[in-house]
């Protein structure tokens, strides 16, 4: 039953090659060894590259040896945890970033649209008024994140179907609400020491970064990507309209859900230990799309080595810039809101044009 | 294999489908016509399962091959990733294609003569490859039941007539029911056994073909007087047409 019908017209033959993806993805390896190295080298107290590779060979041939030198404690104390949970976030935040975008069906989303950030900020916020640090604040932050999300999904949910728009709005609401709800912490907080401390909080920063931090943080990180990542193919579906995804076995409303869950403990895991980084999860996606394209088996892990290596590198430029310590979302946002600019109006001309 | 029974669908107070009841099984195909907004995507809304029903029953396999009549506009995946997402049903959810599902993804693709883009982007295709392109998505699921929703309507002649040469050689082998609606009751006469004509006063009529896309019931579904003519096909055969007689200059 063949039916080869041949309709004449030549289609210019946009076909890339397997290897082009092999080389984009070894590019990203290499950037992102690059980023770590040049992290762990560079600072107040300078430590040469052949230095820090020696000191971390070491380390993982010899764990558990005793930290004398002064280059190995920079090494090995202060900067690499630094590295580690940089990284872990900034893959984290960017697969968060394109798994929504995936289930939203427009690039132009993010965790802030769904009130996540705002909810995890006030968990947050309220923690630190309450003297609350470690473990027990990223408990507090994940219920912010969680709660806002589980807000979102009863306001959005009419007739017990949930609309794309519906979801969005109420993610502004919800958010709104948040946000105001952390005005009103640092209203009444003691300006001498809960104050500074949010202020600072909100503001991202991986500086109080310490082993016992990768800790609390990897596991619902790496958790968090794995199952996104496990997901992948079933993203490309949940990408289309619900009547085709729904066609084709997928059941849109409560997978959503799922991807919406994992977000929160990413931006939940994330917000607790560097406070809120915001634009890596939309920059860095439409990057990675530009590269590999928009299946989301090849997106998501080279959105993964983008966003690692984009916040490694951001997080290298913030203590290194200046004498103080330059804010990471303040960073984040100086590169992300251009280039986001430029993406949106590149987006919209393409849109036009077909 | 796949149709409704005594289906009722209420859009508030406004009773959309009521008491509807056909079915396509094995072997056939079947064409659903109607005047605008007397509920022909409803019923096929109904047919699969997006749409609730207020009373009744529908009868459906659990995949079945969909083909919208538009596409998801924001589809920037590779005709043949796209094709591939034909077999998400029997993946789950965190299953990942096999080479197996993408040979067969392939032969969808060569099924509809539209393997020559399988590297293409989804979103850079003319409407009428796109439309291919959701055909072999559809076959790729290995439903043996197609639901097509207003394939030929955004088509070219050239292309409807391709998309029909296509819905004959599925209909051929007479292992699968096809469905599908239609503005044009020549679609029906080209690749449908039955017909449901969803009469804008009174119930749905549902039968053959032969007696059913006939001048006299065709003027009361559309409102405009229509002729049957017959004419001879390229091979020489005769074949019937059916014509609405509102427009044309008047012959001198």
């Amino acid at each position: 039953m063949s039916t080869q019908i041949d309709d004449g017209g030549a289609i210019a033959s946009r076909w890339r090659p397997w290897s082009h993806t092999g080389f984009a993805f070894a590019s990203f390896g290499v950037a992102l060894m690059g980023a770590i190295l040049v992290s762990l080298c560079v600072g107040r107290y300078s430590v040469s590259a052949l230095t820090a590779l020696h000191i971390l060979g070491e380390a993982i041939v010899h764990p558990g040896q005793a930290i004398g030198s002064m280059d190995q404690r920079i090494v090995l104390l202060v900067r690499a945890p630094r590295v580690v949970i940089a990284a872990m976030a900034g893959a984290a935040l960017a697969t968060a970033g394109v798994a929504l975008q995936g289930v939203f069906r427009n690039p132009l989303v993010s965790p802030e649209v769904l009130g996540i950030s705002q909810g995890a900020a006030f968990g947050g916020a309220l923690a630190i008024t309450m003297g609350i640090w470690g473990v027990p604040l990223l408990g507090i932050v994940f219920v912010g994140g969680l709660s806002a999300l589980i807000a979102v999904g009863m306001l959005a949910r009419i007739n017990g179907q949930t609309e794309i728009l519906t979801v969005i709005l109420s993610g502004m609401v919800v958010g709104s609400l948040f946000s105001a709800c952390v005005s009103l912490l640092q209203f009444i907080a003691d300006p001498n020491s809960s104050l500074p401390a949010i202020v600072y909080w909100l503001m991202g920063s991986f500086a109080t970064a310490t082993w016992d931090r990768v800790l609390v943080s990897a596991p619902g990180l790496l958790l968090g990507i794995a199952l996104l990542w496990a997901l992948r193919f079933r993203l490309n579906v949940l990408s289309l309209d619900d009547s085709e995804a729904r066609s084709l076995g997928a059941r849109p409303d409560q997978e959503r859900w799922l991807v919406f869950v994992l977000v929160a403990l990413i931006v939940g895991c994330q917000v607790a230990v560097s406070g809120i980084v915001g634009w890596v999860g939309l920059v860095i996606p439409h990057a990675a799309r530009l590269i590999v394209g928009h299946d989301h088996r090849r997106l998501l892990p080279a959105t993964a080595l983008l966003g690692a290596t984009f916040m490694v590198g951001v997080d290298t430029l913030a203590r290194t810039l200046t004498a103080a310590e330059i804010p990471l979302g303040v960073l984040t946002a100086i590169i992300g809101a251009p280039a986001f600019a430029l993406l949106l109006r590149r987006h919209f001309k393409d849109r036009e044009a077909t | 294999m796949i149709g409704l029974t005594n289906a009722v669908v209420r859009f508030g107070n406004r009773c959309v489908l009521d008491q509807l009841s056909f079915s396509a099984e094995r072997g056939r195909s079947l064409a659903i016509l109607g005047p605008n907004g007397r509920g022909k995507t409803t019923a096929l809304r109904a047919m699969l399962g997006f749409q609730a029903l207020a009373a009744g029953t529908r009868t459906a396999p659990a995949v079945v091959g969909y083909v919208p009549q538009y596409a998801s506009s924001n589809q920037s995946y590779k005709v043949l990733d796209a094709v591939v997402m034909g077999r998400a049903a029997g993946l789950g959810l965190f299953g990942q294609p096999s080479a197996r599902d993408i040979a067969t993804a392939r032969d969808a693709l060569e099924q509809v003569g539209a393997l020559r883009f399988a590297k293409e982007r989804f979103d850079r295709l003319s409407g009428g490859e796109r439309q291919l392109v959701l055909l072999a998505r559809a076959l790729a699921t290995g439903s043996k039941v197609l639901v097509l929703d207003e394939p030929g309507s955004a088509l070219d002649l050239n292309n409807q007539a391709r998309l029909l040469r296509l819905l004959s050689a599925l209909r051929a082998p007479r292992d699968r029911a096809i469905v599908f609606t239609t503005h044009d009751p020549n679609h029906a006469l080209a690749a449908a056994d039955d017909a449901l004509l969803m009469l804008p006063d009174g119930p749905a009529l549902f039968g053959p073909v032969a007696e059913t896309i006939v001048p006299e019931l065709l003027e009361r579904l559309y409102g405009v007087p229509m002729r049957l003519v017959n004419l001879i096909g390229e091979d020489g055969t005769g074949q019937n047409a059916v014509l609405p007689a509102f427009a044309g200059r008047r012959a001198a």
